[in-house]
């Protein structure tokens, strides 16, 4: 049995006309993990969200969700997975807690169902007023509401914390990783990277193929990348000395540092000291951060495209 | 059963639409609001059989015969002689310039010949650039002349009387004797605004929710195609429901328009209307993808079927491939079930055919749209 992933899918296809937006893409995802589903926008992940929940069918591959079959058994999957879109979808013209008792006729749930899941998020004291008066962070929040409450054992959500403030971004992991740590499998897309570190697992997709996959430790050694921070005075000027020198593929300031990022250390090593003394300045080696590595390997997808 | 239609879902479908047409103010006034507006402004300004239409009289004498048959064609309400002693020169300037339209000549013979027992003429010259102008006031006319010659002269009183009568005949006297074009417009009416708000409100309901994204969630939450267009067709179904009653009541107390035949036929009928107009609005919207994109259908098929079901110009009179395209609009079908219905005291078996038909389209529609319904986002 698969029974210990909630989703395997592989050789997952979509086509809209000429344009491949997800090509052979593959997934794991064991019970009672966070994945992370990391890319670029525009990237395909919201098109293999859509394919895994039934939402849209795949021109090529298959897999199973929950232990379902994608292809044929959609009304059984919509109906123990919960579906958080990435743009609000609820009716803005209804109170939050119409919306809710709306998600709870379908789901055929009784009126304490609503009564809990107002109370389990906070939303008791704002239950009558208009989802579209509510801020950012409440409306994620009664997304939320609206897609766990009839109790799904796998959860995916699209892009959840977009247009959301730090703190309403703080709480919703929190709540995330309490449902998780109660055995809810969730697969959450971001373009965060904070949010990434905070997924057990990371699948990174970018121009419709997979490319790496892992926990963050693991994608960040299998990127094979040496980083070195310059401190100093005129960095800028450093910054122009090291642009296409030999073993350098990323430049990038981060406040007064300057990250130097290749895959050859021994020639990094080589214009990195060469620009440092050109321009007085300190250089060491560091970790590679995450977000290092998504830039090296967004940059890199894109040349096997072209 | 419980996969495709859950009672406790569709409920949960309507009654969010509900809520949602209650809290949208505006279309909501205009459900309701619309329908009476409509029916008091059309009702009271559409006339088929104008009255009271300016008229010039060119007489050589001005006798006794000649003033009966003066007062006469002014008792028929068609004529307001605005020039009653008009030279014919300036008559026909008056014709040409639209001033009046009708031009009276009683010729300086007429009492003579009249007396001699002779068939005396008078001229009327009517301007038929608007054929519907002149028809009802021409058409009273013989019946009228011939009446007032009776009474002028008081003779063959039998044999003028049985003449006027065979000519009366003719007349449109059937079931609208005094010509009430009302009577024929506001049963009309009542389908016309009822397709106009229906169609027009339903295929706007599903692309609203495609238009705002709701559509990704509602599709992704266990909910047939089934439940899905009831819930959509159901409320606003309730709401023609409620139009219906309210142009039937003024229909009723304003406008006077008999109600000859069953009230439940008409109300089966009616419904079996209303339920064909919501599936339908319903059909557009699964086929567009935007609101406005459902409101230029919904007009494309408004002026055909205002047009070609009978409602503006009698459907006989139109070229048999323009009959043919008629039948295919529910409209045509309903006029001739209330018109029969309410003005005619025609019985079950008498609309079963318009009946049998509204029910066709019933099905049509709804199964053409079950089967558009996409139930992925593809």
């Amino acid at each position: 049995m698969a029974e210990q992933n909630a989703i395997e899918v592989s050789g997952l296809t979509k086509r809209f006309g000429e344009k491949t937006v997800v090509d052979h893409v593959s997934l794991e995802v064991k019970r009672g993990e966070i994945a992370g589903f990391l890319g670029p926008n525009g990237s395909g992940k919201t098109t293999t969200i859509r394919m895994m929940c039934g939402l849209l069918t795949p021109d090529e591959g298959q897999g199973r969700v929950l232990g379902h079959d994608i292809l044929h058994e959609g009304p059984t999957i919509k109906r123990e997975v919960g579906y958080m879109t990435q743009r609000f979808s609820f009716y803005e013209d209804l109170t939050i807690e119409e919306n809710l008792a709306f998600v709870a006729g379908v789901y055929q749930l009784g009126r304490q169902a609503v009564r809990d899941t107002l109370a389990d998020l906070g939303l008791t004291s704002r239950r009558t007023q208009l989802a579209g008066a509510l801020s950012g962070g409440w409306k994620q929040r009664l997304a939320l509401a609206a897609c766990i409450m009839h109790r799904p054992q796998l959860l995916m959500l699209d892009e959840p914390t977009a247009g959301v403030d730090p703190k309403a971004r703080r709480e919703f992991w929190d709540e995330i990783h309490e449902r998780a740590a109660d055995g809810l499998t969730v697969l959450v897309s971001t373009h965060y990277m904070d949010e990434a570190e905070r997924c057990h697992r990371i699948n990174y997709i970018a121009y419709g193929k997979l490319i790496t996959r892992g926990t963050v430790p693991e994608v960040v050694r299998d990127a094979g990348l040496s980083t070195f921070v310059l401190k100093g005075p005129r960095l800028s000027e450093a910054q122009r000395l090291l642009k296409g020198k030999p073993g350098v593929d990323q430049v990038a300031p981060y406040g007064t540092d300057l990250h130097v990022i290749g895959r050859n250390w021994v020639e990094l090593e080589r214009s990195v000291t060469e620009a440092a003394n050109a321009t007085g300045s300190e250089a060491e080696a560091a970790e590679t951060s995450l977000e290092d590595v998504f830039i090296q390997l967004m940059g890199e997808a894109q040349d096997n495209m072209a | 059963m419980n996969r495709f239609l859950n009672f406790r879902r569709l409920l949960t479908l309507i009654r969010k639409e509900a809520i949602q047409m209650r809290r949208d103010r505006l279309t909501f006034a205009m459900m309701l609001g619309v329908p009476l507006m409509q029916l008091m402004l059309f009702g009271f300004a559409i006339n088929n059989d104008p009255k009271h239409l300016p008229a010039a009289l060119v007489a050589a004498d001005e006798d006794k015969y000649t003033r009966a048959m003066v007062t006469a064609l002014e008792m028929t309400g068609y004529y307001d002689f605005t020039y009653p002693n008009a030279s014919a020169a300036q008559a026909e300037h008056l014709l040409a310039s639209g001033t009046v339209a009708f031009v009276v000549t009683v010729p300086s013979d007429f009492g003579t010949r009249l007396e001699r027992g002779d068939n005396p003429k008078i001229l009327i010259e009517a301007d038929a650039t608007d054929p519907a102008v002149a028809s009802g006031a021409v058409s009273t006319l013989s019946q009228v002349a011939s009446d007032a010659v009776t009474r002028a002269t008081g003779q063959e009183w039998d044999k003028k009387t049985k003449t006027a009568q065979q000519v009366q005949v003719v007349v449109h006297k059937l079931y609208n004797p005094e010509g009430l074009t009302q009577f024929n417009i506001v049963p009309g009416l009542l389908g016309v605004i009822l397709q106009m708000t229906m169609v027009m409100m339903t295929s706007m309901a599903l692309t609203r929710e495609t238009e705002r994204g709701t559509m990704e969630n509602l599709l992704s939450m266990p909910v047939s195609p089934l439940e899905i267009m009831l819930g959509k067709v159901l409320p606003y179904f309730g709401v023609g429901a409620v139009q219906v009653m309210v142009v039937l009541l003024a229909s009723k107390l304003i406008f006077h328009v008999p109600f000859m035949g069953s009230l439940w036929l008409l109300f089966a009928g009616i419904l079996l209307f209303v339920m064909a107009l919501v599936i339908l609005g319903y059909l557009i919207s699964s086929v567009v993808r935007t609101q406005m994109q459902a409101m230029q259908v919904t007009i494309f098929y408004f002026l055909p079927s205002i047009l070609l079901s009978g409602f503006m110009f009698p459907f006989r009179g139109m070229p048999d491939w323009a009959q043919y395209l008629g039948e295919t609009l529910p409209l045509t079908h309903f006029l001739r079930m209330i018109r029969g219905v309410m003005l005619k005291g025609a019985s079950f078996a008498d609309v079963s055919g318009p009946l049998w038909v509204l029910g066709l389209f019933v099905v049509v529609f709804a199964l053409a749209a079950l089967s558009r319904f996409r139930r992925t986002l593809d």
